[in-house]
């Protein structure tokens, strides 16, 4: 699996531009990329935001990020039943996004993209907001977008995990599979998956708190299913999941045999990005 | 002439009973919060007729929807006997539809019959996969007592009313070939006409059988109808009203508070006059803080365990099962309901849904994934109920976890659930 690695310490060699950049120059790009949180600090999420915006740039859409004027939409806080926390969070980011006449979002996170696309609206933000899985996918389907150049997967047992607020929450089932398909790999299903899929353990804002008592932490019920179908690779499309799963692999001592990586770490090595 | 009075009365009670029973369940509902669910009357239509009428969530699990669909089936097509039934029992006659129907006659029996023995057979099933196979999904600290026993009783109560209905069409077949009085051939019987040599040759003890069972499945549908509102059985009726009302938005979409807009917009605008006047409370501490769906929800549940089976915190051991916290909201608003009705309207027990039913470590297992919501055959949603009792502890008590409140905090003041500065927002661009 070394070869899976190589990417990895491949950094970005093109200038990633700012909203406010962007509006100084007079210009408007076509979509906003909403890096989240997660993607913004998280250091494994980081590579994440790093090659969703190599994949932007080889395709030359035009695009910008907010930098440090992006703020959490305030997920977390509505989940863990703090609603005064996320309507001023939802508000103030509103009045950024409108400010820069926002139109089109892709999100990097699937709590991003729920929130921004479903509670948005009734608080005044009415955007056009995709999870770049579908942004993948549409590449993919226009043909901008293929796996060549770059690593192979062939052969690799590859499965995908279906973040909950994607799949069930939003009915994104097929989007992050596209991207897996052009990659001549063998793709294998967890009994748990689509509608049926478990959560990893970290939505509702258990991210940010120790889990209830138990028999069994949540992420390890997950990844012992991975274990269970050999799979080498576990496609994930969502940073929490990716951290739940990654720990999970770690804990079992499979982190040898089994990656963790997300739709756009695979499309972006798929094409040596 | 006796028996048609006798009849009348059973009839007339049965319904009057019924009625009230079925008002009172009414009132407990609508002590719910206002919720406006009469947009967009086509979809809910649509589902309605898809999820209850159709069973479209039953297949995911194929052999309870395979025997479901059997007694489904069933009872609504033995309806149509029993109107048979009422009709003869109000003026005193015999199979008043043979005559009417002619020949169709003898399909309706004909599927009545085998529906009646498809009904038996599911019966026996559910009843051995609850107590025999002991599945998994029927068993969980909620299901003990009367949750337990309400299974069994609906199961054998069918059992009896279907053999009742069985062995009662056996002795008016043997009765019609014997050209008995007025028992004249009204068709052919495809199951009872097998059953007819355990039957006894005297016409008066076929007689006495056939009445025996014609008042006995009567009298028992009619008691078992005033079983329904006490039982997790009325989900029969409950499931079209509530599947109509479903939330038609996708599940990830939590809706917004409007009283919490209301304050916010005037935090970050000052000139702003807020329209809606300040609810009595943020968030559900008792049921009746709950909205009319979420009550709804609860007299719909049938406990099936579906929700329960899926959920992940449950899965791992957590304490939460979201089953629990539909049948612990309707046993509360049930008691509210007995409270009014024996204590005046203004009585309090001074408890509470939360804390003396449900505990906060359930509320707080939740990962708010969604899958109780997909899982649910009828469209119950445990988790908007989770979320409304979190809203309550977090606004009214400000009483989350302390690691919830750090991260409070962090977005409060840095603008992301972590402790790092706002200013290192885009320091990956760099890396």
């Amino acid at each position: 699996m070394d070869e899976l690695n190589k990417s990895e310490i491949k950094n970005p060699n093109f200038e990633i531009p700012t909203m406010a950049q962007m509006a100084a120059e007079g210009k408007q790009p076509e979509i906003l990329f909403w890096v989240g949180c997660a993607g913004s600090f998280d250091e494994r999420a980081q590579k994440i935001t790093r090659d969703i915006c190599k994949i932007l740039h080889h395709v030359s859409i035009s695009y910008a990020v907010l930098g440090t004027e992006e703020a959490c939409t305030g997920d977390p806080a509505k989940r863990a039943g703090n609603e005064f926390l996320f309507q001023m969070q939802a508000m103030m980011n509103i009045q950024l996004l409108d400010g820069y006449n926002i139109k089109k979002i892709v999100t990097g996170c699937p709590h991003c993209f729920n929130t921004i696309k479903n509670e948005y609206p009734n608080l005044g933000g009415n955007y056009e907001v995709i999870h770049h899985s579908q942004l993948i996918q549409q590449l993919i389907d226009e043909g901008k977008l293929k796996a060549e150049g770059g690593e192979s997967f062939k052969g690799k047992r590859i499965t995908y995990h279906d973040a909950c607020y994607l799949g069930r929450g939003n009915e994104v089932y097929e989007a992050p599979r596209k991207a897996l398909e052009i990659l001549d790999a063998e793709l294998v299903e967890m009994k748990r998956c689509r509608s049926n899929g478990l959560c990893c353990g970290a939505g509702g804002a258990q991210m940010f708190k120790e889990p209830e008592p138990g028999n069994k932490d949540i992420n390890m019920e997950r990844v012992d299913e991975v274990v269970a179908i050999n799979a080498q690779v576990i496609a994930s499309a969502c940073p929490f999941c990716m951290t739940m799963l990654s720990d999970g692999i770690k804990h079992r001592d499979k982190d040898q045999e089994i990656k963790v990586l997300d739709i756009a770490e695979i499309t972006a090595r798929a094409n040596r990005l | 002439m006796i028996g048609q009075i006798v009849f009348l009365i059973v009839l007339a009670t049965a319904i009057y009973l019924f009625s009230r029973n079925v008002g009172r369940i009414r009132r407990n509902i609508l002590l719910g919060k206002d919720t406006d669910r009469s947009d967009r009357p086509a979809e809910r239509w649509k589902t309605m007729a898809r999820v209850a009428l159709g069973q479209s969530k039953m297949g995911k699990r194929p052999v309870a929807a395979v025997m479901h669909l059997f007694i489904y089936v069933g009872f609504v097509i033995i309806n149509i006997e029993v109107l048979e039934i009422v009709l003869d029992g109000l003026f005193g006659t015999h199979r008043i539809f043979s005559r009417a129907l002619g020949g169709l006659y003898s399909l309706f029996i004909g599927s009545f019959e085998i529906l009646a023995v498809l009904v038996l057979t599911a019966c026996v099933v559910f009843l051995a996969r609850r107590n025999l196979l002991k599945l998994k999904r029927f068993s969980g600290m909620e299901m003990k007592e009367w949750p337990k026993s309400d299974a069994n009783y609906i199961l054998i109560i069918e059992i009896c009313l279907m053999t009742a209905f069985l062995l009662m069409n056996a002795a008016d077949y043997k009765l019609q070939t014997l050209q008995y009085n007025h028992y004249i051939k009204a068709g052919s019987f495809p199951v009872s006409s097998l059953l007819t040599s355990f039957l006894a040759g005297q016409t008066s003890t076929l007689v006495a059988i056939e009445r025996a069972c014609w008042w006995f499945h009567i009298v028992g549908i009619l008691a078992f109808l005033n079983y329904l509102p006490y039982s997790k059985h009325f989900h029969i009726l409950l499931a079209f009203p509530n599947t109509y009302y479903s939330k038609l938005e996708p599940k990830g979409e939590f809706s917004n508070m409007a009283s919490v807009t209301n304050e916010v917009k005037a935090m970050l605008d000052p000139s702003f006059v807020p329209t809606a006047e300040a609810p009595g409370r943020f968030g559900a501490k008792d049921a009746t803080d709950l909205t009319w769906k979420n009550l709804m929800d609860a007299y719909t549940c049938t406990e099936c365990g579906r929700c329960t089976s899926v959920c992940p915190a449950n899965i791992t051991g957590k304490l939460l099962s979201p089953r629990k916290i539909m049948m612990d909201t309707r046993d509360r608003i049930t008691e509210i309901g007995k409270n009014m009705d024996q204590h005046g309207n203004d009585h309090h027990d001074n408890k509470a849904l939360l804390d003396d039913y449900i505990t906060r470590e359930e509320l707080w297992a939740c990962t708010t994934c969604n899958a109780c919501t997909e899982a649910c055959p009828v469209n119950i949603d445990p988790l908007n109920i989770i979320v409304q009792m979190r809203q309550y502890i977090v606004m009214e008590e400000s009483a989350a976890p302390a690691s919830l409140n750090n991260m409070f905090g962090n977005v409060e003041n840095n603008g992301a659930p972590w402790k790092y500065s706002n200013a290192d927002r885009f320091n990956w661009a760099d890396k």
